[in-house]
């Protein structure tokens, strides 16, 4: 690198002379490092996904969780440096119980994304701290139902408010991911950490932004990514993690929860069975140019 | 009119005596609420074989004034417990959040909300304490019913001063003068609570209440009963006060020596 | 009496010099006030009586207050505590609309509204009710009452004036009322209200949140409360 030796890359909040500031880009680096960590943002919800690389032989398989919940209604995966990640969690947690000790309803996601946002921007500002060795991904729903008041009681006319607007704006999916610079933007599709490229290839096939993927299929898609990402570093043995939130009708009524077991296996044998094929369909194709060759 | 300006329009000294100040020293002791505004009355509790019955009528009282009458007083922890509270509404509201928050917090673990009523109520009852041990107590009475960690049928009480006590049947405010005398018949201390049915327990709530309607000035015939066993909570609210006596009333003529 | 604890001195002719005296003859808001739902919104109304014991400090006062573009209240109880509150209110729903890009809803406002009279309930005495109207929501009404507890209600009446017309309004309430309909039902309980309750008079003031804005109302004493009606 050629900012090695210019003394330019040693102190945070210190910019290059050519504009930039060397210690982002390298809580960057240490991102890329990280296991992928994907988001699918679909109309009937949100699905978060990590390759969870398994660094010990000794740790116990499915602990040790990488997804994080935040609220009821929102989940956060990081790829990165793992504590970094944690101290990012815990103030997403704090900010949105800080919006419900204010408003006595759940943060919308648009709301912590920005606030989370502003937080990291933060750790690009001053000498005395580094930015965060993490890029993360933030999935929710809004709710789509007349929101109560935290702790309501008595309730409005039976028959329902009167003048409500057809097709008002009612909740939905949000996903954002943020990056060490404090950057973010909402994505239908985001994918971080190692295997990003490949991943964000992906995702682009699935045509996300034309809301003709489900939930369900998103699981499976994610799960497929995550092991298509991994391909580059398959001597690695890694274990696949994933969390969804639906719509309030659908599997996890507008919560963040861990995919359930049978689903995730049932996912993840999809994405294991795909990969394979794709393997055969190479080798099959091999074969018939080996036999044309023949004739 | 003098020429010191600081004391223009204010009480003449010569006339009122020397101004007291000693309303504007902070060293004073910090006062708080004294008194409830907002307030719902009796909860009455019931166990049974495999479970806890609770109730509490819908009514929010202003002093005398039946103000707000669709008030749900038994609020919902977790899958397998239930708050009734008697008292402020106002600090009802604050606890139910404060359980909210408790219940949010749990949930970031992978285990979901683990704490069981009794749990809850030990939390509770040390929340009342602290509270009136600031001289800023949380007006309220409550009953929390749910499961042990044994999953045995659990209930108890908390008060604003953190006192507690549990039995296999409870009542506050006027509930502890009128429904517990009736539930003690019902179900005697030897009757253990495996002859109790959920039917039986239920049944005695609405009996209970009837009774509490009947004579309880700051009570409504509207009211909710939930019924919490390992199967879940159900929680029916909008319940109506039925099968009511009040005919025998033609009978009734004068205040004593009258026969017309 | 809500107060200091600490009591003043007594003066020889009997004036009490003393600031909970003082605070307990401030200007009160000794009100009608109510707001409803109805078809396409809601409907604030209150009459325009301020008192100082029994002298009538300002007979035209504006007790429909706007925090936000349509969402208003009605204050109730002391005139300083109930307008240092709404300002508060309003100053933080404004932030929001510039932070969140978004308009407040109506529970937002009724939120902020609670916590403070909830957390400051020793110092204040104030009686709010909240109306107001979202595209998402459609009018809602919501009630905080002496202690701070927040009450979602199909329609709400306050101040001191409320207690003489819980029967007319339990009686006359529909649901679903058309705007002239609504505005009959908010104009006959107030002026039941002013009739006998000596701390409530002068005009009836309404405001009618719905998708089109704020309309205000105004129907005069020496009309019988027939008119003007609509003002801007």
């Amino acid at each position: 690198m050629t900012s090695i030796g210019t003394g330019y890359d040693l102190s945070n909040s210190v910019f290059s002379p050519d504009g930039r500031n060397f210690q982002v880009e390298y809580a960057a680096k240490a991102v890329e490092n990280g296991g992928t960590a994907i988001g699918i943002r679909c109309k009937d919800g949100v699905v978060l996904a990590v390759e969870k690389t398994i660094t010990s032989k000794l740790l116990k398989p499915g602990a040790n969780n990488r997804i994080a919940t935040v609220d009821r209604h929102v989940g956060i995966v990081t790829a990165g440096l793992v504590p970094d990640g944690r101290h990012f969690v815990s103030r997403a947690r704090d900010e949105a119980s800080s919006w419900r000790s204010v408003y006595k309803s759940p943060i919308p996601i648009s709301a912590l994304s920005n606030r989370l946002g502003s937080y990291v921007q933060a750790y690009t500002l001053y000498s005395s701290v580094r930015p965060f060795g993490v890029t993360a991904i933030v999935g929710g729903w809004d709710s789509e139902a007349e929101l109560a008041v935290d702790g309501q009681v008595g309730s409005g006319p039976r028959s329902g408010s009167g003048g409500k607007v057809d097709g008002a704006q009612t909740g939905g999916p949000g996903l954002y991911m943020i990056e060490p610079s404090g950057l973010y933007w909402g994505y239908y599709g985001a994918a971080t950490g190692k295997g990003r490229q490949a991943a964000k290839a992906e995702l682009e096939k699935l045509d996300l932004s034309s809301g003709n993927l489900n939930l369900v299929d998103a699981v499976k898609e994610a799960a497929r990514i995550i092991y298509v990402a991994h391909e580059d570093s398959k001597d690695k043995e890694f274990e696949l993690e994933m969390s969804w939130i639906s719509t309030l009708e659908g599997p996890t009524k507008g919560r963040h929860e861990a995919v359930p077991q049978q689903l995730l296996q049932e996912a993840e044998r999809a994405a294991k069975r795909a990969l394979e094929g794709d393997d055969e369909e190479e080798e099959e194709a091999k074969a018939n140019e080996g036999e044309q060759m023949e004739e | 009119m003098n020429h010191y300006p600081e004391v223009w329009g204010r009480p003449r000294d010569d006339v009122y005596g020397s101004y007291n100040p000693s309303y504007l020293q902070t060293s004073g002791p910090k006062t708080h609420t004294q008194s409830p505004a907002v307030t719902g009355t009796s909860v009455i509790a019931v166990k049974f074989n495999g479970g806890v019955a609770i109730a509490a009528d819908n009514l929010a009282s202003y002093g005398s004034l039946a103000r707000f009458t669709d008030v749900k007083r038994l609020r919902i922890f977790g899958d397998s417990a239930v708050v009734g509270f008697g008292g402020d509404v106002s600090d009802m509201q604050y606890i139910d959040r404060l359980l909210e928050s408790i219940d949010i917090r749990e949930n970031y673990s992978a285990h979901g909300n683990t704490l069981n009523a009794k749990n809850l109520h030990t939390y509770l009852s040390k929340v009342f304490y602290k509270r009136r041990s600031e001289f800023n107590p949380l007006w309220n009475h409550i009953l929390v019913a749910g499961f042990d960690e044994n999953k045995n049928p659990f209930l108890s009480s908390a008060d604003l001063l953190g006192t507690t006590y549990s039995a296999p049947h409870l009542a506050t405010g006027f509930g502890a003068h009128l429904a517990i005398p009736i539930l003690r018949r019902l179900f005697p201390e030897e009757t253990p609570i495996e002859k109790i049915s959920k039917e039986e327990a239920e049944a005695a709530l609405r009996e209970c209440l009837k009774v509490l309607w009947y004579r309880d000035a700051r009570s409504l015939d509207q009211y909710s009963v939930a019924v919490i066993t390992s199967d879940g909570i159900e929680v029916k609210e909008n319940q109506q006060i039925e099968a009511q006596s009040w005919a025998f009333a033609e009978s009734i003529k004068g205040y004593g020596a009258q026969v017309n | 009496m809500v107060g200091h604890g600490v009591m003043g001195v007594l003066g020889e002719d009997g004036i009490h010099v003393d600031m909970n005296h003082l605070k307990s003859g401030e200007v009160n808001l000794g009100t009608s006030i109510m707001a409803i739902n109805f078809k396409d919104g809601v409907i604030l109304g209150a009459d325009s009586r301020t008192t100082t014991g029994a002298y009538i400090a300002n007979r035209v006062t504006d007790k429909l207050t706007q925090v936000h573009d349509t969402i208003w209240c009605c204050r109730s109880g002391s005139a300083a505590d109930t307008q240092a509150v709404a300002d508060i209110v309003s100053y933080h729903l404004n932030m929001y609309s510039i932070v969140n890009n978004e308009a407040p809803s109506t529970q937002v406002a009724a939120s902020l509204f609670q916590e403070l009279c909830y957390e400051n309930k020793d110092m204040l005495s104030a009686g709010i009710i909240i109306a107001g109207y979202d595209p998402r929501h459609g009018g809602q009404v919501y009630s905080i009452p002496l202690g701070g507890s927040l009450h979602k209600q199909p329609f709400s009446i306050g101040g001191s004036g409320s207690t003489y017309i819980y029967g007319y309004c339990d009686s006359n309430w529909k649901e679903n009322m058309t705007e002239e309909e609504g505005i009959n039902f908010v104009r006959g309980a107030l002026s039941e209200a002013i009739k006998w309750d000596g701390s409530s008079g002068g005009v009836i003031r309404m405001v009618v949140l719905t998708s089109k804005g704020a309309q205000r109302h105004l129907y005069l004493p020496d009309t019988g409360y027939t008119g003007p009606g609509a003002t801007n």
